[in-house]
């Protein structure tokens, strides 16, 4: 039971839809601020790495991408990028979907694809990194 | 009684009622720009991908991404990344509760504009200068 008394005010339907404060207070604010700060020096050194990477060939690409440096940075950019991006799209899903079986669908794709992402990304990186 | 659905009441007016100012096409274009490298993070994730998988699929890859199109959208991909970080410092301003009065924040807003279009064009060049 919850710890509402019967005198409280709250409808019976709310309580049980669970609608009210969700408790998370500034969790969402302020991760999405976390990330958004590390995304500023990685997004820079993720451009310096891909414009680099345009000048190689194969050969070279996995040299570069190998190097521990280079490997490092974009997983860290990979991590901040897909999990702040994932926070972004969330909100845009609860602003514009307001039917709730496609919004709960919506925000699983969400979580869904941020981490696939962030995966394949990771896998990619480290394999090239181990391989060499 | 519990009401089942929403409340039938008046809602505030949207935004096609007010007249576009530069930082409310700034705010647009943040959430623009955001859903856009949302999906444009595939553009990564395929050439990472494709990179591990050997010389074959990552010539493909850079097949697609070298031609006219894949160097425009590569091109409209940067800038958004430009952008949402430019924005993404002016919201950092902002969280401190300094920069809100109406001649700062117009100055923002073009800041992050000219900020975003400046960086674009200088990896831009750097990719051409090689």
């Amino acid at each position: 039971m919850s710890q509402e008394s019967s005198t409280s005010l709250r409808t019976p339907l709310g309580r049980v839809r669970g609608l009210g404060a969700a408790k998370s207070g500034t969790d969402h604010f302020w991760k999405s601020r976390v990330t958004a700060v590390a995304n500023v020096p990685l997004t820079i050194a993720f451009v310096v790495i891909i414009l680099m990477l345009s000048k190689r060939d194969y050969a070279g690409a996995v040299k570069l991408v190998g190097q521990p440096l280079v490997a490092i940075l974009l997983l860290l950019f990979i991590g901040s990028a897909t999990y702040h991006m994932r926070l972004g799209m969330q909100v845009i899903i609860e602003d514009y979907v307001h039917s709730e079986g496609k919004k709960i669908a919506l925000l699983m794709l969400n979580t869904f694809f941020a981490i696939a992402v962030g995966l394949a990304s990771a896998y990619a990186i480290l394999k090239i990194g181990f391989a060499g | 009684m519990a009401r089942t659905g929403p409340a039938e009441r008046p809602l505030s007016p949207h935004l096609q009622i007010y007249k576009p100012s530069i930082t409310m096409v700034m705010s647009i274009l943040h959430r623009i720009t955001g859903a856009a490298l949302f999906f444009g993070t595939l553009l990564l994730v395929i050439a990472l991908v494709a990179l591990a998988s050997g010389s074959s699929a990552y010539g493909t890859v850079q097949a697609i991404y070298g031609s006219f199109l894949g160097k425009l959208v590569l091109f409209g991909y940067s800038w958004a990344l430009f952008h949402h970080m430019c924005g993404g410092i002016r919201h950092f301003v902002w969280d401190t509760g300094a920069g809100l009065e109406r001649g700062t924040r117009m100055k923002l807003a073009w800041g992050t504009l000219v900020a975003s279009l400046g960086l674009t064009i200088l990896a831009f060049v750097a990719y051409l200068a090689g």
